[in-house]
């Protein structure tokens, strides 16, 4: 090729690039098409983050058949089980992207365009939580033919309004914990993978979390899953509100207010990290 | 500043913190030290210089990623850090040796996901991908994973990215590095292609090749150590040596510690000393043909025989030499 022969059209400045909200909606969108994607791509991924969580939950309902709980504690089990597809995600896909995005050159070129750095964190988040969202399915689907669980759904809507608002809170804290792990590297993720399997006791993935004491319960509700699951599951099953922690109500008022924790938390922290990264140099170098 | 400014530095300087420095050591490093450049639009302007010079800090500067300790610098007439907001959707950026984008999405959906955060709609996104992946001679890998390609094909694919918006002002930071022969022309000739198309838009490109500066650059400003040490054209540059002597000798090993003496010479304004398999290269710039005979006798007398001898014309390595008193491969290494 020779520069003489070759010609490179201008863009069309009459549809000017989106701005603003456009551009922000565009964004997310457009991040979150590598993980949706990614998936079908990869398919021992599906595999590992389908498989091993439904293995856990086979071992656990095989115990409580063995001592002969109550019926109900299976289906705990399988909700849990799927929702542990989100915890994962959230800590292994979502907490250390930005992290990655650094190794890999991306964050600064993330940095230097237009549109803001939340929409990518969105798009993260999004394209994770619908991701993941066909394995907890399959979690459950797998679960209930399996083990022939019989749910019994007292309230749809407030059924979904509470997955939406753990999911929205879950994801919410992924995307703050995405910039505490970028500002602190890999301390930070390995604090996170040290706490892996606490975080799955104290949070009650497969058991009801009220059995570990109203303190402890309490200070595992920081984490949206404790309450989510919770009220989830006394949603879910005839037995469920007796082993309930708090009312749903209560659980939904405190989901929505983790929600907005969460989001604020996790602007605040992009923005200190944004801001460091520009005083510093050095959270955009991916030799350090 | 002129509107005519695609790029204004001002008094531009950047200090580094060195985290972890035990008692004694330096707790600061000076990347940059009082930078003044204009840059007007339509020009293709090049940094040149080694490794550590500095040159890639000012383009983090320029393209709003970092904050300069002292002074101030514009893009497109706006301040890149209090209007960094404004400056952003005027620029883009390609690095050497980048590794952008997810390997698991093709090339095409890496490119559309990219135009995405500049706005752009999926039909134009598309439009501009199949064109300029057929200019540089990837069309044939729009749906392949970029995990699968090569080196130079991954950077064709770069520099894809950094066009596609058809930003006003692009930086280029050492693009061709680590590429071969092939893929390096191709990079260059797309870029003066994009710039033969489009009189008010400036590129920016770091580079430590003397030959691509040369050969792409409507001007060049040298920098090391943190400063700009001179700022023209290659031409000019070239032409302030022109009443100078450049001369290349090849002569047999010299004794220890004679660089010294024979750079002393009355006369001599530079000299580089390459050590080669049984012999040695001298790369010397005189202030004129007279100085010839001293450093001749001066060679003999460090125990070294004249084997070779050129005059030839005055070269960017040798403005380099002649402007920083070092090649750029020893100044790297002193940078080291």
């Amino acid at each position: 090729m020779t520069s003489t022969t070759i010609q490179i059209t201008t863009l069309n400045q009459s549809t000017p690039p989106d701005r603003g909200w456009r551009l922000f909606l565009r964004s997310i969108r457009a991040r979150a098409y590598p993980r949706i994607v990614g998936q079908t791509r990869e398919k021992l991924w599906i595999f590992f983050e389908t498989f091993l969580p439904f293995m856990a939950t086979v071992g656990y309902v095989f115990v409580y058949r063995a001592i002969q709980a109550p019926e109900d504690y299976v289906g705990f089990v399988v909700i849990g089980g799927a929702m542990t597809a989100f915890w994962l995600n959230v800590i292994w896909m979502m907490a250390s992207q930005l992290y990655w995005e650094k190794s890999s050159g991306n964050l600064p070129l993330y940095i230097i365009a237009p549109n803001s750095l939340m929409s990518i964190l969105l798009g993260m988040a999004v394209g994770g939580l619908l991701a993941t969202l066909l394995r907890a399915g399959a979690i459950i689907i797998l679960g209930t033919l399996l083990f022939n669980i019989q749910f019994q759904v007292t309230g749809f809507l407030e059924l979904s309004a509470v997955f939406t608002l753990t999911m929205a809170a879950l994801y919410g804290l992924g995307m703050m914990l995405a910039s505490i792990f970028l500002l602190f590297g890999r301390e930070a993720w390995q604090i996170a993978e040290a706490l892996r399997e606490p975080v799955y006791f104290v949070s009650g993935f497969y058991f009801p979390v009220r059995a570990l004491g109203f303190p402890v319960a309490l200070a595992a509700s920081v984490l949206p899953m404790t309450l989510g699951l919770d009220a989830m599951r006394q949603l879910s099953f005839s037995n469920g509100p007796l082993l309930g922690f708090l009312t749903v109500n209560l659980e939904i008022g405190v989901l929505a207010g983790l929600t907005v924790l969460f989001g604020i938390g996790a602007k605040f922290a992009l923005e200190v990290v944004e801001r460091k990264a520009i005083e510093e140099g050095t959270l955009t170098d991916r030799n350090r | 500043m002129s509107d005519n400014l695609a790029i204004a530095v001002e008094h531009v300087g950047r200090i580094y913190k060195i985290r972890g420095a035990k008692r004694g050591e330096p707790t600061e490093r000076v990347a940059l030290r009082d930078i003044n450049l204009e840059v007007p639009r339509g020009e293709f302007f090049g940094l040149l210089g080694p490794n550590g010079a500095g040159k890639s800090t000012l383009i983090k500067i320029l393209t709003t990623l970092l904050a300069p300790t002292t002074g101030r610098a514009l893009v497109a007439g706006y301040d890149v850090i209090k209007q960094a907001n404004e400056v952003r959707p005027r620029i883009n950026m390609v690095s050497g040796g980048e590794s952008s984008g997810y390997g698991l999405l093709t090339v095409r959906e890496n490119l559309w996901m990219f135009a995405q955060f500049y706005g752009l709609d999926t039909r134009t996104a598309h439009a501009r991908i199949d064109e300029m992946l057929g200019i540089v001679g990837l069309s044939d890998r729009a749906n392949t994973k970029i995990s699968d390609l090569s080196t130079g094909l991954r950077q064709k694919m770069n520099i894809v990215r950094g066009f596609i918006t058809d930003p006003e002002v692009v930086f280029l930071d050492e693009p061709t590095l680590g590429l071969d022969v092939g893929a390096s022309r191709d990079i260059r000739t797309f870029v003066r292609a994009w710039m033969a198309g489009r009189p008010d838009r400036t590129l920016l490109i770091t580079t430590h090749y003397m030959a691509e500066a040369d050969e792409l650059c409507d001007r060049i400003a040298i920098i090391n150590a943190g400063a700009v040490m001179a700022c023209d054209t290659p031409s000019a540059l070239k032409r302030g040596l022109k009443a100078e002597a450049v001369y290349q000798l090849e002569v047999t090993p010299l004794k220890p510690g004679s660089d010294g003496a024979l750079q002393n010479l009355p006369g001599v304004r530079s000299l580089t000393h390459t050590p080669l398999d049984g012999r040695a290269a001298l790369q010397v710039i005189l202030s004129g043909d007279d100085a010839l005979g001293s450093l001749i006798s001066e060679v003999g007398a460090h125990g070294g025989s004249l084997l070779n001898l050129q005059k030839r014309e005055a070269t960017l390595e040798d403005v380099f030499v002649s402007v920083v008193g070092l090649s750029m491969s020893e100044a790297e290494r002193s940078e080291a």
